[in-house]
């Protein structure tokens, strides 16, 4: 519930519908690639083209995706699915239909939980009211080229599989729907069903939103909205922003309510910031649905439901309620994270569990790892520092071997070099320095400088700290803490002697 | 006629070759042959040349069959007289005034005339039988899902099956052997064993339990049609038969239940003609620029009416379609629209149940259905064309066996006085062709009605191997 600054109390209503390109090989009802970027048109065959004659076949890879995605999003998996024909005429929809599920989807009634109590946006469960599987169809293209009138047409990704998943109008802001979308976004990407690119498309997020404003007649609607062409999650989130604010106004100025004009669709202007009104012809479409005749029902085999579920494995929520449980980090330390992938969560784990302490393997990951991966441009399994050898520098650190200070140069030779940290420590000459050793260039070092023994005396221990740099050019393995406690020891002695 | 020559040569070299080697076959002209014209006897196809076979040409190849020509038929197999082509009729070779029936007219036309042994035909509500009957020769709709639909270009996906014709039974046999089976590329191809149909179609069945359904012989079956009909089931009787009287109660909404399934999915089928991406394109204007000039002259209101790409597509289905398809397109689109769909389409879809609830009870009772195949012997060229209904009603016997997905056959037991050949059909459980076939050859061995020949008929060349 917000309240705007003139008017009534208002709550922003919204559902999503998202469309996720399925991660496989070949097409749904054909075996052509779904290979992104080929020259158009080359990667089609008679079924894709929908020339007459040629047949779907389900591609029960796609199938399988599907449905492990709908056991993770807690469906309800009916025991028989089956295949519509959604009928409509553009050039991109070489059938004249898309064949998509109507109403027995392969999936229906699940939800996801968003948020925590120390994140950003509270913890909730958001509704899915059902996820099923269709065929994309091709890509239109309308004067790309320069001075020329023509439209083109693509079919490379026409058949590509997608998922459709239709959340319940759950979400009560756009920082929800954000939240919503990076942790579907997040699951789908442990379950390694989509890469969820939403540059080349693999992501597709529409939104239906509405307000409900408290007024002296009761809860008013406002009509509800469906908003298209939003390609970031930052652009869903500014576009249901602006369309809350710019419904709110719109009822002030005009007091529709929904019911009283027909479902409007916007499309999200990024560069304007603004949502625009799409020609309001291409929604008042009837699909005509029917079963497919050309595509068998499918049966959902109980025992391949349940190994779906057994080789799911450890989705993000339960990972990162389990580091802050076992791990002594902080929700937002571990949603960092696991939000980086189960490659960097599971990285973590390792150097957390082989070092002993989370807390400085939280950090080193978060800080060092993620930033040189990012340098690399390599992903988590190739990182050249295996997680148990940053375990192994941790430790050293932390049994004083190896100096703070000199740990980032073992790390960025590890990196470089590869090899153990023992092999690291040694090539750049890093080793504790012995007692007697250290008390001569400590002895050295006060002699040259009777100043500071002067300031110490008088109370300022801090003036030691400019002994640290001078000791470190003379020896870089100087350890800045024994070198303070073997300066004042001596300065001690030296004032007791006195 | 390379095909020919191919086998020809391998024969000399004492290579092995296919079962049916080097003997001729006719393909009905809506099943896709690679780099050959496949028009579905439409203006929209006109041009269109497949670049795949179906598996059924595939495996007719297999067996090193020559493809010697594609057979004229009904607009999209959407007809029963073979009048609806947009490339001319064909005629019946028994009387050249009469039709051959439809929509596989071509086929059963050029078997009847003895130019080939063997044809395929396709059968959506009768078209394979009805013609074979109209035509003097055999005809047999297999099971749906017996023959893989790949490549056959689709009328009703739920109702199409691919089935052979030829003179006699045995030939069908030999023909179904080669093209049945299970294909990986048709989901709704079954994964059952295929039969040796032409090792087991000689075999005599050892007891043969017929049931006579009443309705097969109510109002409107032509009396001559009928005598030729009961004279074949004392043929059946002397040959040990036992006849029983059964019922098909629903089988009299066959005909509605049909014209409304096969329209509703014909018009999803047929959407894809648009013109874009092959098939016939209207050269009429269809630039924004001159439509909105056209508007103008004729004092239309330009930005009241369609886009430049739905005038396109309407252009060029008016001009590429024929009456009839557009008929059933129409049809279709409004069973199926909001409003509309639980009152026909669903509501037909529960009848189409009922009607194979019927055949179930049937056949656990009897082996096989006697009966008709048409109401009357074949009608002049033109009589129906105006009359879609009376059109339609040649379908009465045929279509119930498309909705319950059952194996028929149509066999000749019979002319008229005017010399025209008069069917038989016999149906059978899903999936029991071999034991059809059998029954059907039984007949065969006792009468001669199959080896007449029409005055039209060439001499020699399609004669039996």
């Amino acid at each position: 519930m917000m309240n705007a600054p003139n008017g009534p109390a208002s709550t922003t209503v919204i559902g999503l519908e998202v469309h996720v390109q399925l991660a496989t090989q070949t097409k749904l009802f054909c075996r052509c690639s779904t290979q992104f970027g080929a020259p158009s048109n080359t990667q089609t065959c008679p079924v894709c083209l929908g020339l007459p004659g040629a047949l779907p076949v389900m591609n029960r890879q796609a199938y399988l995706l599907a449905l492990r995605t709908a056991v993770a999003l807690n469906c309800h998996i009916p025991p028989l699915t089956k295949w519509d024909r959604k009928q409509y005429f553009y050039p991109d929809l070489p059938k004249g239909y898309q064949i998509s599920q109507y109403d027995l989807p392969m999936s229906e009634r699940g939800h996801l939980a968003i948020g925590d109590d120390e994140g950003p946006v509270a913890p909730k469960e958001i509704r899915i009211i059902r996820a099923h599987l269709e065929e994309d169809a091709g890509k239109s293209m309308h004067d790309e080229a320069a001075g020329r009138h023509d439209s083109r047409v693509d079919l490379n990704r026409a058949g590509t599989p997608l998922l459709e998943i239709v959340s319940a109008p759950d979400l009560r802001s756009p920082a929800e729907a954000k939240a919503f979308l990076n942790e579907l976004k997040l699951l789908l990407q442990y379950l390694e069903v989509s890469d969820c690119n939403m540059q080349e498309g693999s992501l597709r997020v529409d939104a239906n939103i509405n307000l409900h404003l408290e007024t002296s007649q009761g809860v008013v609607a406002t009509p509800i909205v469906e908003v298209k062409n939003m390609n970031s999650f930052r652009a869903v989130e500014r576009a249901l922003a602006f369309e809350a604010d710019r419904q709110f106004q719109a009822w002030q100025e005009t007091g529709q309510q929904q019911g009283d004009v027909p479902k409007q669709t916007r499309s999200w202007d990024d560069q304007g910031s603004v949502t625009r009104a799409m020609r309001s012809k291409e929604e008042s479409s009837d699909y005509r649905y029917f079963p497919d005749p050309d595509l068998v029902p499918v049966t959902h085999d109980p025992a391949v439901i349940e190994q779906v579920r057994r080789e799911i494995g450890e989705l993000p929520a339960d990972l990162r309620r389990r580091i802050c449980r076992d791990y002594d980090v902080s929700y937002n330390d571990a949603d960092v994270l696991v939000s980086q992938g189960r490659g960097i969560a599971e990285y973590f784990l390792v150097v957390a569990e082989a070092s002993g302490d989370a807390r400085q393997a939280s950090n080193w990951v978060q800080r060092d790892v993620l930033r040189t991966i990012k340098e690399l441009k390599c992903p988590i399994d190739e990182f050249p520092i295996t997680a148990k050898e940053l375990a192994a520098l941790l430790v050293n650190v932390k049994q004083g071997k190896l100096d703070r200070s000199r740990a980032p140069d073992v790390f960025a030779h590890l990196v470089q070099q590869g090899g153990t940290v023992a092999d690291a420590m040694g090539a750049l000459g890093i080793e504790r320095i012995d007692d007697s050793l250290l008390d001569d260039l400590c002895r050295a070092l006060l002699a040259a400088n009777p100043k500071i023994i002067a300031d110490v005396q008088a109370g300022n221990t801090k003036a030691l700290g400019a002994l640290i740099g001078q000791a470190k050019k003379l020896n870089p393995n100087v350890d800045p803490n024994r070198l303070r406690e073997r300066c004042l020891a001596l300065i001690a002695a030296r004032t007791s002697s006195s | 006629m390379q095909d020919a020559e191919t086998v020809d040569h391998r024969r000399e070299l004492g290579m092995p070759v296919g079962r049916l080697a080097g003997l001729p076959i006719a393909v009905k002209d809506i099943i896709c042959t690679r780099g050959q014209p496949t028009t579905c006897g439409s203006r929209m196809l006109e041009d269109f040349i497949p670049p795949y076979h179906a598996t059924v040409i595939e495996k007719v190849h297999a067996a090193d069959m020559v493809l010697l020509g594609k057979t004229n038929l009904d607009e999209f197999a959407m007809g029963s007289s073979t009048e609806n082509s947009a490339f001319g009729s064909t005629r019946n070779p028994w009387d050249v005034d009469r039709v051959p029936g439809g929509s596989s007219g071509g086929s059963a036309a050029a078997v009847a005339a003895r130019m080939v042994p063997w044809a395929l035909g396709t059968d959506t509500g009768g078209s394979i039988r009805q013609p074979a009957s109209f035509c003097g020769i055999a005809g047999l709709k297999p099971t749906y899902g017996r023959v893989s639909r790949y490549g056959l270009v689709a009328f009703a996906s739920s109702l199409d099956q691919i089935g052979p014709l030829a003179r006699t039974v045995d030939d069908l046999a030999l023909l179904l052997e080669v093209i049945a089976g299970h294909d990986p590329k048709d989901s709704t191809s079954a994964p059952i064993d295929v039969p040796q149909y032409a090792a087991a179609v000689s075999r005599p069945l050892p007891s043969l339990r017929l049931g006579i359904a009443r309705e097969h012989f109510g109002e409107g079956l032509h009396t001559e049609v009928s005598a030729a009909v009961r004279a074949a089931i004392d043929v059946y009787r002397d040959l040990g038969a036992e006849i029983v009287d059964v019922e098909l109660p629903h089988s009299r909404f066959g005909i509605a239940t049909y014209y409304i399934i096969a329209p509703c999915e014909a018009s999803s089928n047929l959407a894809r003609y648009d013109g874009v991406h092959y098939g016939y394109r209207s050269r009429r204007s269809s630039s924004a620029r001159e439509v909105r000039q056209e508007l103008l002259s004729a004092g239309d209101d330009p930005a009241a009416v369609d886009s430049a790409l739905v005038r396109m597509y309407r252009h060029s289905r008016s001009e590429g379609f024929g009456p009839e398809v557009k008929r059933r397109i129409m049809l279709g689109t409004y069973a199926l629209s909001a409003g509309y769909y639980d009152a026909y389409y669903a509501k037909a879809l529960k009848v189409r149940r009922r009607i194979r609830d019927d055949f179930d009870s049937v056949f656990r009772e009897v082996d096989f259905l006697l009966g008709p195949v048409t109401p009357t012997p074949a009608f002049r060229l033109g009589e129906r064309i105006d009359d879609p209904l009376a059109m339609y009603l040649e379908d009465l016997y045929t279509v119930t066996a498309n909705l319950a997905g059952i194996p028929a056959v149509s066999i000749p037991c019979g002319f008229s006085q005017d010399g025209l050949p008069i069917g038989l059909q016999l149906q059978a459980r899903p999936f029991d062709e071999q034991r059809l076939l059998q029954a059907a050859a039984m007949y065969q061995r006792v009468t001669d009605w199959h080896l007449r020949k029409p005055a039209y008929a060439s001499t020699g060349s399609g004669d039996s191997p």
